[in-house]
């Protein structure tokens, strides 16, 4: 392989997880301090706000997964080399 | 394949091998026969648990038939949830075969060892980390859907494209090809990330350190089962109803 296009597809892999990390994190940790706050005011809804929870976090969870596809296919698959 | 990750796979413990796979030639086809083979373990797994649990049935539930009973009534309740009480019936045995697939092959790539059987190239893991099967699984889930519009309404079901305004038909459109590439890219990228992680960890430390992440993959792939089967049923829900009000 070029060791530019090996270079730029390392790099590039390094910031398709990482900048897609941001995002979802931040969405995951104000969903996680909402349901805490459920369940502080609710401590028997506390079952139903823990599935609830998990399940969506699984769906914020994807976007990053998108990203990290992303990256696999740089490093593992990289249409330019 | 970079060269460093080259010399990492040539240490015996832990090899990742992505993208190398054991090909059949089937006629004109190249098929990936790693998943063959694992998806066929999975589905005989599945058909050797259903034949055991339903062969001596008894109406005190023992051992088999409790367990594959206790699914059936997790997966009823899923479906009910999503479809609703009255359209869910017709609908339960494809959802429910998404996610009994879907998690016993997600499970079967954690738990069985399969890296202790040699092929001559790549190497045996979950069906799911194969972006095929996802995709197969995606558009099956497509079709379904498109299935279950026309059946209820004919070619109305085209009137969801343009229902609030026109304006909107390009991103209507667009959400049909959306549906199936997240579907597909959500469950691969989750098992393959696990299985890498896993391998890592592995490479690093060989003893006891991985467990706690396996656990972790374990307890993720199971709520990939769930969601896409979720999914699928919120889908399938969406083309019953009209134009959805529940995006995901």
């Amino acid at each position: 392989m070029d060791p530019l296009v090996s270079a730029a597809s390392v790099l590039a892999a390094a910031l398709a997880v990482g900048l897609a990390a941001i995002g979802p994190g931040i969405g995951q940790g104000n969903a996680a301090g909402q349901a805490v706050e459920g369940i502080a005011r609710q401590p028997e809804a506390e079952g139903k706000i823990r599935g609830t929870l998990l399940l969506t976090l699984a769906f914020m969870e994807s976007l990053t997964i998108y990203g990290l596809v992303i990256s696999l296919v740089l490093l593992f698959a990289n249409p330019f080399s | 394949m970079l060269d460093v990750l080259d010399t990492f796979s040539a240490l015996p413990i832990a090899s990742l091998e992505v993208g190398h796979h054991l090909y059949w030639h089937i006629g004109n086809l190249k098929v990936h026969g790693q998943v063959f083979i694992t998806s066929w373990i999975v589905i005989a797994i599945l058909l050797t648990a259903s034949v055991l649990a339903t062969r001596n049935i008894q109406r005190v539930p023992t051992g088999a038939q409790n367990l594959m009973e206790y699914a059936l009534e997790f997966l009823r309740d899923l479906a009910k949830s999503q479809l609703g009480e009255k359209e869910y019936r017709p609908w339960l045995p494809f959802i429910g075969t998404l996610f009994l697939f879907i998690f016993v092959s997600n499970w079967s790539g954690a738990l069985v060892p399969w890296k202790l059987i040699h092929i001559p190239e790549g190497e045996l893991a979950a069906p799911t980390n194969d972006i095929n099967t996802t995709v197969a699984l995606a558009l099956l889930t497509s079709i379904a859907y498109f299935y279950a519009g026309f059946k209820k309404k004919g070619l109305g079901y085209f009137a969801k494209y343009i229902e609030p305004t026109p304006i909107l038909l390009p991103i209507a459109i667009l959400e049909d090809f959306t549906k199936p590439l997240s579907l597909s890219f959500r469950l691969f990228g989750n098992i393959l990330a696990d299985e890498l992680v896993v391998a890592v960890l592995v490479l690093l430390v060989p003893l006891f350190v991985p467990i706690p992440v396996m656990m972790l993959g374990l307890f993720t792939s199971a709520i990939q089962a769930l969601v896409f089967a979720t999914l699928a049923a919120a889908y399938i829900h969406e083309a019953l109803e009209g134009h959805g009000e529940e995006e995901h």
